[in-house]
């Protein structure tokens, strides 16, 4: 009888090439994610005259810069150009490109899913910490710096020290209005930012076998922002039922015989982690934050905390201590991004908004071209429009900022992204993460607004 | 890459926990190539206001600490963003040395990478270091890898780093170089990997 092994130790275990004595392991890399930002990665490869070891296996999507109005015009030169020298990088070392043009485009996080790339069992990397979402399909996912991306062009491998092993069980089911992004708050708030550090995270419990993919995408994705080096979720018959007829998914005979490995990977009857925190599903609230780091998270019923630790964060958020979060007034709404801009955010926003007007300006960013013209078919665009919000184009957009999509200073916006940092949507801004049914909800009532009390209206 | 053994140097204090790498280089510098530098962006929206003015109350701002060579932080600095432009930022300013009691994951992987040294710390001693800063006259102090120790004002406490990311930073060695030693096990791993997931080496075409 062997060890009981978790899920994460059977995906690393497959992916070790080589061992050193001081335990630092050579991992096979199955998929390779690069975007604009990975041209440090690229020069590093011409620094040494190299080429890609597997372009098979590499992917380059156009995201983080691409504009999300008025394309395929791109006003600024700087941001054009970091666009064109994706193109230029895939061209020269001939690996698939999702650019600009392309039917798929979209968020690499979104975009890799969604083509049928990500799948159970693989180890993927990309030089973009929310690497972490692709582990929603039990793949071994994370971030990696330039370096590494540049390692990984020229070896298709990369050293790593196996992380320690976490558990979060979440017991019973989410509540109403409840998603996977106050789950995900829920968690940061409990751990900590740095809560989860050097450590690969498994979600376990009901609450995890009942979320659809696109949620288990969005919870996987936060894990980062609890420090996390990556997360999983056992694949089941959610994921496998996702999968079937994406473009890259195995298909037919191999598709049967992939489930059956697929199904072995899930953890091992006693097998033990590193670290067990347990989450009662019951007790979480519709989420938002309040502060400059996503662990500064609170029911929306809550009220802005007095702790000393706090008064940075809140002179640069502009809020005081006992402050009630219903009612913070914002200037604008994102929703959209690799942690809620998916075709299942989509519709839990416009549920919200269908037949209400938006009290503020705000952008809609579907996560792909696809997701955008899913939404179009079902009609959710003439929701967003009606309610006098923005639909555009998708990009990485308002969540970084990197595209020109800011927030000017001192605004205020309720946001369906990942980060609260300081500046992160634009110097000076303001930002508070929430679901998208809650984004929705602060959009009609032009403040931080409780869903709960904005049920859809008869159509 | 760069060895790194000792560094006599001076440090300064940035007494904030979570200092993400949004803050230590915002994501519209990141346009730039290496060679314009990343020294004159380095937590650029907390040295210089919205005009571009320094703010004079800004620790790396003041006579006391500009140029120095070592940084004291908070918990969790270097937290999210992979982007290695931070280090590039820190490397570039003049950083050789980040002391504080943890790292994100990303940023200190990166910043070994580069020839950076993430020193971990006790909170305790983190902020014993933080107070000294505050009001020493002379700021000098002296990191040793070897030994993993800090010394300042006359007292010496110790940090920790990875054991593999220590032998790293004092060998300089780089891992492309190791990693292709590894040629023959690699091309065997690919050919035992196709055989048994072959969709994970040949995705299957649209």
């Amino acid at each position: 009888m062997s060890t009981p092994r978790t899920l994460f130790d059977k995906l690393w275990d497959s992916h070790v090439v080589a061992e050193r004595e001081d335990g630092e392991a050579l991992l096979w890399i199955d998929r390779h994610f690069v975007h604009e930002g990975s041209h440090h990665a690229f020069r590093a490869v011409a620094a040494r005259n190299a080429g890609l070891a597997e372009p098979g296996l590499t992917f380059g999507v156009a995201d983080h810069y691409v504009p999300t109005r008025g394309r395929p015009a791109i006003a600024d030169a700087g941001i054009a150009g970091m666009v064109t020298q994706l193109s230029d990088n895939t061209a020269r070392h001939g690996f698939r490109l999702y650019g600009l043009d392309d039917p798929a485009q979209g968020i690499v996080h979104v975009v890799g899913p969604e083509q049928g790339l990500t799948l159970p069992g693989l180890s993927v990397v990309c030089g973009d910490s929310h690497t972490s979402t692709h582990g929603a399909f039990g793949a071994l996912a994370f971030g990696i710096g330039a370096s590494e991306v540049a390692h990984v062009l020229m070896t298709q491998t990369l050293w790593q020290k196996k992380p320690k092993r976490m558990r979060i069980a979440v017991r019973g089911p989410l509540g109403p209005h409840v998603t996977a992004k106050d789950l995900a708050l829920h968690v940061i708030a409990t751990v900590g930012a740095n809560g989860a550090h050097g450590h690969a995270v498994e979600y376990q419990g009901e609450a995890i076998r009942t979320l659809s993919m696109e949620s288990r995408l969005t919870l996987c994705n936060m894990s980062i922002e609890a420090g996390a080096r990556s997360a999983l979720v056992a694949p089941d018959d959610t994921t496998f039922a996702y999968l079937a007829g994406r473009p890259h998914a195995p298909s037919g005979a191999d598709l049967d015989r992939a489930i059956a490995l697929w199904r072995s990977l899930a953890t091992d009857e006693g097998a033990s982690f590193d670290r067990e925190v347990a989450i009662d599903a019951a007790a979480i609230a519709p989420t938002v934050t309040f502060g400059t780091s996503p662990e500064d998270a609170l029911p929306i019923t809550a009220r802005v905390p007095d702790a000393p630790a706090l008064a940075d964060a809140l002179a640069y958020m502009g809020l005081a201590p006992g402050q009630r979060l219903v009612g913070i007034p914002v200037d604008r709404v994102f929703i959209g991004s690799c942690t809620n801009g998916r075709l299942e955010d989509l519709r839990a926003a416009a549920a919200v908004l269908r037949g209400r007007r938006a009290a503020v300006p705000g952008l809609v960013s579907p996560g792909s071209t696809l997701i955008k013209q899913a939404a179009e078919a079902e009609g959710l665009h003439t929701v967003f429009l009606d309610a006098g919000l923005e639909w555009a184009d998708s990009g990485c957009s308002m969540c970084v900022g990197m595209n020109g999509d800011l927030i000017a200073s001192g605004q205020r916006c309720a946001s369906t992204t990942n980060r609260n940092f300081r500046g992160r949507q634009g110097q000076g801004a303001r930002t508070h993460l929430m679901s998208p049914a809650m984004a929705a909800a602060a959009a009609i009532a032009g403040h931080l607004a409780d869903v709960r009390d904005y049920p859809p209206l008869e159509r | 890459m760069d060895r790194f053994t000792t560094l006599s140097a001076p440090a300064a204090p940035l007494a904030l926990d979570n200092v993400d790498t949004d803050q230590i280089i915002p994501a519209r510098f990141m346009k730039r190539s290496r060679a314009e530098g990343y020294g004159p962006v380095l937590l650029h929206d907390l040295r210089f206001d919205e005009a571009g003015a320094p703010r004079p109350d800004f620790v790396l701002n003041t006579p006391r600490h500009a140029g120095a060579k070592v940084l004291v932080g908070g918990r969790n600095f270097g937290s999210g963003s992979s982007r290695e432009a931070a280090v590039y930022a820190l490397w570039d300013y003049g950083i050789r040395c980040v002391i504080a009691p943890s790292f994100g994951d990303i940023f200190a992987s990166n910043a070994v990478k580069n020839g950076l040294l993430p020193a971990r710390v006790s909170e305790e001693d983190a902020a014993t270091l933080l107070a000294w800063l505050d009001s020493a006259n002379d700021t000098q102090l002296q990191v040793d890898l070897e030994a993993c120790t800090i010394t300042a004002g006359g007292q010496t406490i110790p940090f920790s780093i990875d054991p593999v990311r220590r032998t790293q930073l004092l060998n300089g060695w780089d891992d492309i170089d190791l990693t292709r030693e590894r040629a023959a096990a690699i091309a065997s791993f690919r050919t035992a990997r196709a055989q048994a997931e072959p969709w994970a080496i040949a995705p299957p075409a649209a």
